[in-house]
């Protein structure tokens, strides 16, 4: 089934075609219309989870007349900020069948949407430095096979077969004990998932409006009557919001609080390289990870600083640490680069789970709290928030993860079971 | 006007801000054993979260290990006030 | 004769080197980029998307097609930036593009506009292609066996930190030097002096002295590339050479001063990106630094006054030049035509002729010009990095055709060319700043703004008809501005074209975010001396050396360095456990906690920290316990000791100390008060062994270290103290093997005498792993291992905190909550694998239909002493299952178990008495 319905399809012949005429045929790939003073349903926050619930409000439920609201650009956040990578790999089952779920998705989504988001499944690698860590890969990988996930475990000889550019002695401080490999897992063009779900939501005759910041909600007998922008009231039925790093904030409008903090999450790349890394590989212990863009670039990231912060931008000591770690486990990295460096916030959670489902304001559903790994989750994550929207009920999917459980203490722990980072 | 420069512990004085690791929000009073369900995970995960000046808890964890009370801004990690935390 | 020649006859010593294979010479004070000139060479690669042929377009970090591997003294360095790195004898230089399949791509690029992977490669899936798309893609190679070293960095605290010691820069550190400030001067070349080392002017020398004079620290080929948090900036300092990774310092300044100058625009043309065309102020950077003539017949080709200084230069050595300004005659026109230089105003180019380089060019007109080199000054751009990094924002001010600071940052201030401000060089009036010129309709789009990332005007303009009209969407879509050159040259253009395809003000758009670094910084760098051993580096025992003595095998344990068993190999482990059981054996545990709680709220700080409680213990009793965090789950585990009123000491487990004296100290401080009760953490003080086994009271009474080992007076769970070589020893009966103990603590000094005291006695060494065998055959937890982060007390059995005490300890509430009644909880039970095996710690314990994880395995032995395997497990309700058979799973193999009591050795505890 074509998904963007009024859009022209992409293809190779499209391609050639355009070629031959000097790509002056190609339409934008969203518009840009001024918002309507009423929608069905409005969505705040354009990167990938807002586009996704979009499109499948339209696509699932049939609920086109959607607005969905940006205040910088599209895929600005997260979205364009995280190191790309796509896996499974969790421990509770929770996590699994919403993760699983997700990497599903992404397997289909450059057909399902016209646009090559390039998904390269190319295995995630998790390093064990000694026995205990190993110990605790088996666990994971154990309680993935047990759900039916594909995860194995690799030895010592088999991971710097893989990996030939880890150091191989006994004597570094990270030295390669064994690892456990999702093979589905891998990277995408994180900047295209955001504008694949924006093309084809337009096709659907969804609005997407950028630079509109929500300054505030009209809160009338409990319930969201409407947000203000620079454009006036805007007003729905139903609300959704998927602003990553700016959650809390969004909530203090409406008038409730999230167990949230926002921190700052380190990434770089390095000059572009020919090809020298074929796997995303990770360390939990110093936790950095690494992998190699299709443009030759190697992408980085390392373990979170622990500090509230809205500052988005790129920490000397913590890329320092980083760096550090990956050089220890990948030597001759040392004769790179460092091109460019960021930092992304994300919102944490107590549980390092997010929180989707209905807020205290009745009409406005929550998707937040993915921490660093939001990016894995967008065609999930914007599913089942369009499935609150449309239905106002939870999905079997994300029914564990509502705000209820912090009080109810059944939070769903992946801080200290599985592997818990990129 | 100069740049704010590094942290200043008021035991310690101007100190690498390595040294310091972030300690929470001040704490709220601890609710009484009888405080409903809600409240317990109010007071254990919900936090102030501000965008802007915070008040929060540092420790020179890798100095004197005394307990700070900071206002700092969660945008640009300026501190603008900086004291001994009591209980 | 065309193209670049060295037409100074002196010079440096000769540095022989290759490129492309073909030998070469240079000079000391060339860099690779001068030394190719030198030799003639124009084009030194290929452009990344399209293979097009590429020449040396700047003279600094700006350069986008100049990137070169370079291996020397069997090192090798990709991606080199061969216009800022000096040239060293030996070094063999590559271009990291070759010509690859130029001609394919030349019939395939007018299909490869930007994103067009986004809208192909679909069927049937991007794996099909990705292979041969990365193949293409990246520049340098990286060689497995090379490696770069770090010098010692460090930190630096300067009153003013000034950036770029051209004459602004300098003038700048000498006034804060005469203020009394100190004063940090950092310059990325390898000498000070900024443009004035090819543009002129007089006095830079004596600046520099009088700079020294008044105590500037001035530090040459130091690039500060970032600017970070509260002020402070990031410096590499590169090294000695090519292979040297530099050394990274972070300088914290109270005040910053930029004197970072601009940089030079190319102009829009068509085939502005043969080689050929070179940046005007590089050219006179070649003539003047090197003595390098970048052609004999240049054209000038200029938007502004300063490429007039750059005609004159050249002709002034005989290069025959042509001026090419697009602007009206004005007095510096006339007086350059005056000295016989040809000058065409309101004149403007509009391609580039030549094959493989420039042979000459073709004006909007229609008019030829002949010429081997093409010299073109769009405009500057005033380099704003470091400002915008520390939180400023760089805007396009119409009035004055150039990039402005759009609002002050506290902190920094701007000096010479980055503020807008560069001297005129004569009387003449001095126009030297201009907007970036778009070509209009009518002319080929094929007009590169990013050369590196082969993006073109087309390409601006395409992005603009799909609505990818925001900067940062220009950027992602296109590439501009991604490559290693950061769009030094291309942001602007690319902005103003991106502001004239959707009919806006340059103003509107702003630019893309600036990123750090300035320049790529070495990784080796950035890691610094953080390597190999220390880096997070592992903590030690006192006793270290006599456990090497006795043939221990040491292993990380959670960051601590113990010994993991004696002997050969691990078949010792077995011997070690029944030497326990039947003998004695002595480990050192050392590395358990010894944190002094005292005054007089001890007692109720540990009642609060604790879910036990522990201000009943009488002095000289010890009692287990365990800690929590507020929301009930089980952080750690270990034993209280009273060592008099008011005086308690808590013996945590190795890995938890820093944790448990972080949360003591948090809720001292912010609860109890800083004078009611006083931490101090005395765990390296003091060196423990234990001893443990039937035979361990005999050897206890040997040793002579207390005078009574009767169990009435010194019972189980007490402790007593003594002496050992005259000092202070603690003798505590404690065990984590299940067999009668003693623990036995020293000063730290004495560890290395007391533990071969201990063998010589008769009590075999143990290490870490059998200790590991013994605990887990007593259902003894690690806590971490065979608890996650679920774990409340009653789910280790321990019912009392929960329904009993109840209240006024850490975590209280939270077992209160409706998870901690859920009967499905995961509880801590024993595993007995059918037939007596092993279950492999790790696996999971499964339910059919449909299939899942009721638990997990975590610790798993071979018990010697049991002569079968013994497990603990987390299972769901697992209490109420003993007796029962579960299922277990590992990696795809499943068997049988009998989920048994966590403890499977001595249940009763008499050992403790033997």
């Amino acid at each position: 089934m074509t998904a963007a319905r009024r859009k022209p399809r992409y293809s190779a012949l499209a391609l050639l075609r355009e070629g031959l005429r000097g790509q002056s045929g190609w339409g934008p790939a969203w518009r840009s219309p001024e918002p309507k003073r009423r929608y069905d349903a409005v969505i705040i926050g354009g990167g990938g989870h807002g586009l996704s619930a979009a499109y499948h409000l339209a696509k699932d439920h049939g609920v086109t007349n959607v607005l969905v609201i940006e205040k910088a650009w599209l895929g600005g956040g997260n979205t364009g900020r995280n190191t790309t990578i796509i896996r499974s790999n969790y421990f509770n089952r929770e996590s699994q069948d919403l993760y699983d779920a997700s990497l599903k998705l992404y397997e289909g989504l450059s057909r399902e949407l016209n646009y090559n988001i390039m998904f390269s499944q190319r295995g995630s690698i998790e390093l064990a430095h000694s026995a205990a860590d190993m110990e605790g890969l088996r666990r994971v990988v154990n309680a993935m096979q047990v759900s039916g996930i594909e995860s194995s475990l690799l030895s010592r000889d088999e991971v710097l077969a893989m990996v030939p550019l880890l150091d191989p002695s006994p004597n570094t401080r990270w030295p390669v004990v064994g690892a456990a490999i999702q093979r589905r897992a891998g990277v995408a063009r994180h900047d295209a998932v955001a504008w694949g779900y924006a093309r084809a939501a337009d096709g659907f005759g969804v609005d997407i409006v950028q630079s509109c910041a929500v300054s505030g909600f009209l809160i009338q007998g409990g319930r969201v009557k409407g947000v203000e922008t620079p454009f006036g009231l805007i007003e729905a039925d139903v609300f959704g919001m998927a602003v990553a790093g700016a959650s809390p904030e969004m909530a203090r409008l409406a008038g409730f609080k999230l167990p949230l903090l926002c921190m700052t999450l380190q990434a770089m790349v390095s000059e572009p390289l020919k090809p020298c890394l074929n796997h995303v590989v990770a360390s939990t212990p110093n936790g950095a990870y690494v992998s190699q863009s299709d443009k030759g670039e190697l992408v980085i990231g390392g373990g979170l600083e622990h500090v509230p912060s809205f500052a988005r931008r790129g920490d000397l000591r913590k890329t320092a640490e980083v760096l550090a770690s990956v050089v220890e486990m990948f030597p001759a990295f040392s004769t790179l680069k460092l091109m460019r460096q960021w930092g992304g916030t994300v919102d944490t959670s107590p549980d390092n789970s997010p929180i989707l489902g209905p807020s205290p304001v009745p009409n406005l559903y929550l998707n937040c709290g993915w921490g660093t790994g939001g990016f894995k989750a967008i065609p999930i994550g914007g599913k089942m928030l369009a499935h609150l929207m449309a239905t106002g009920k939870h999905h079997a999917l994300s029914a564990p993860f509502g705000l209820e459980r912090f009080a109810t203490g059944r939070l769903i722990d992946e801080a200290h079971a599985g592997v818990a980072h990129d | 006007m100069t740049n704010p420069g590094p942290m200043i512990c008021p035991f310690c004085g101007p100190r690498d801000a390595g040294e310091f690791r972030y300690g929470g929000d001040p704490k709220a009073a601890r609710p009484a054993f009888g405080s409903s369900d809600a409240e317990w995970a109010g007071y254990l995960y919900v936090r102030e979260n501000a965008r802007g000046v915070a008040k929060e808890y540092w420790v020179h964890s890798q100095g004197c290990g005394q307990w700070l009370i900071a206002e700092r801004d969660t945008v640009t990690h300026v501190i603008q006030r900086i004291s001994e935390a009591t209980a | 004769m065309t193209g670049p020649v060295r037409i100074a006859k002196a010079g440096g010593c000769a540095l022989p080197f290759t490129f492309a294979g073909r030998s070469m010479q240079g000079r000391a004070g060339d860099t690779i980029a001068s030394a190719l000139l030198a030799n003639g060479i124009s084009t030194v690669g290929r452009s990344f998307k399209y293979r097009r042929p590429r020449g040396i377009l700047s003279a600094g970090e700006d350069e986008p097609n100049a990137i070169v591997d370079v291996t020397l003294n069997g090192v090798r360095v990709p991606n080199v930036r061969a216009t800022t790195q000096a040239l060293e004898a030996g070094m063999q230089v590559s271009p990291v593009l070759g010509r690859g399949a130029a001609l394919l791509t030349k019939l395939l690029s007018p299909f490869l506009a930007s994103g067009f992977y986004y809208k192909t490669f679909l069927w049937p899936n991007w794996h099909m292609f990705e292979p041969a798309i990365r193949r293409m893609a990246g520049l340098g190679r990286i060689d497995p066996a090379s490696r770069m070293s770090a010098g010692p960095g460090g930190n630096l605290s300067v009153d003013l930190c000034v950036v770029g010691a051209g004459r602004s820069g300098l003038r700048a550190a000498i006034r804060g030097a005469q203020a009394g400030q100190s004063v940090l001067l950092v310059e990325r070349q390898d000498v000070p002096g900024g443009s004035s080392l090819w543009r002129g002017g007089d006095g830079v020398a004596g600046l520099l002295s009088e700079a020294r004079a008044v105590g500037v620290t001035v530090w040459t080929g130091s690039t500060a590339f970032g600017a970070y948090e509260n002020g402070r900036l990031g410096v590499h300092r590169q090294g000695d050479s090519v292979t040297l990774g530099g050394s990274l310092w972070v300088v914290q300044a109270a005040e910053v001063v930029l004197a970072t100058g601009a940089i030079e625009r190319p102009m829009l043309f068509e085939r502005n990106d043969l080689p050929g065309v070179m940046l005007a102020d590089a050219t006179l950077n070649y003539l003047r630094r090197h003595g390098v003539l970048c052609g004999a017949r240049p054209i000038v080709a200029t938007n502004n006054d300063s490429a007039y200084p750059v005609a004159l230069a050249l002709a002034e050595v005989g290069a025959k030049v042509t001026v090419v300004d697009s602007r009206p005659p004005s007095e510096r026109s006339a007086a350059a035509a005056k000295r016989g230089i040809r000058v065409l105003t309101r004149a403007r180019i509009a391609r580039a002729l030549g094959r493989g380089r420039v042979s000459g060019m073709v004006l909007a007109d229609g008019q030829r010009i002949e010429g081997d080199l093409i010299a073109v000054s769009g405009g500057w751009t005033p380099t704003l990095h470091l400002y915008c990094q520390a939180g400023g924002k760089a805007i396009w001010d119409e009035g004055k055709s150039i990039l402005v600071p759009a609002f002050p940052v506290p902190g920094i201030s701007l000096a010479g060319r980055v503020a807008g401000k560069w001297e005129a060089p004569d009387d003449l009036p001095w126009a030297w700043s201009a907007a970036p010129e778009i070509p209009g309709d009518g002319v080929s789009r094929k007009v590169w703004i990013d050369l590196q990332n082969d993006v073109t005007l087309g390409d601006v303009e395409l992005a603009a008809r799909e609505n990818f009209t925001s900067i940062e969407h220009l950027k992602r879509y296109t590439t501009l501005g991604m490559a290693t050159d950061q769009g030094k040259t291309a942001n602007l253009l690319g902005a103003a074209a991106m502001a004239q395809a959707t009919g806006r003000a340059t103003t509107d758009l702003g630019l893309t975010t600036y990123r750090p670094p300035y320049v790529p910084v070495p990784m080796a760098a950035l890691a610094g001396l953080s390597r190999g051993p220390v880096q997070s580096p592992l903590r030690r025992l006192a006793a270290e050396a006599a456990h090497r003595a006795m043939g221990a095998t040491l292993w990380d344990y959670g960051g601590l360095l113990r010994p993991a068993f004696y002997g050969a190999d691990e078949g010792s482990i077995v011997e070690e456990c029944l030497a326990a059981r039947q003998g004695a054996v002595v480990f050192d545990a050392s590395s358990l906690g010894k944190v002094a709680v005292m005054g007089p709220k001890a007692g109720e700080l540990l009642d609060f920290l604790f879910a036990g409680r522990m201000s009943t213990l009488q002095p000289g009793r010890i009692r287990y316990g365990l800690t929590l965090n507020e929301a009930g789950i089980v952080t750690d585990d270990g034993v209280v000791l009273c060592l008099g009123p008011d005086h308690f000491l808590v013996s945590c487990s190795s890995s938890h100390v820093g944790g448990f004296v972080a949360s003591a100290e948090e809720w001292r401080q912010t609860r109890f008060g800083r004078d009611a009760v006083l931490i101090h953490d005395r765990t390296a003080h003091w060196a423990t062994m234990s001893l443990s086994g039937p035979k361990a009271k005999a050897i206890m009474a040997g040793l002579g270290i207390v005078g009574t080992l009767d169990d009435d007076a010194f019972p189980h769970m007490a402790f007593v103290m003594g002496q050992f070589m005259g000092r202070e020893a603690r003798v505590a009966r404690v065990s984590f093997t299940g067999e009668r103990g003693y623990e036995i603590s020293v000063p730290a000094g004495l560890a290395v005498a007391l533990w071969p005291s201990l063998i010589e006695a008769g009590a075999v060494p143990c290490g870490i792993e059998a200790l590991g065998v013994l605990r887990a055959e007593k259902g003894f937890i690690y806590v971490g291992q065979d608890t996650d982060g679920e774990t409340m007390p009653h789910d280790l059995g321990f019912d009392a905190p929960r329904l009993k005490r109840r209240m006024g300890f850490v975590g209280d509430r939270a077992l209160q909550l409706p998870v901690a009644g859920d009967a499905d909880r995961k509880q801590l039970v024993g595993l007995a694998r059918e037939g007596g095996g092993v279950i492999p710690a790790g696996a999971h314990l499964i339910e059919d239909g449909p299939r899942r994880s009721i638990g997990f395995v975590t610790s798993s032995h071979q018990s010697p002493s049991l002569g079968r395997g013994i497990a603990l497990a987390l299972i769901e309700g697992g209490r109420a299952r003993i007796g029962e058979q579960v299922t277990w799973f590992d990696l795809g193999k499943t068997g049988r178990a009998t989920v048994t009591p966590a403890c499977a050795y001595d249940p009763d505890g008499s050992r403790l008495h033997v």
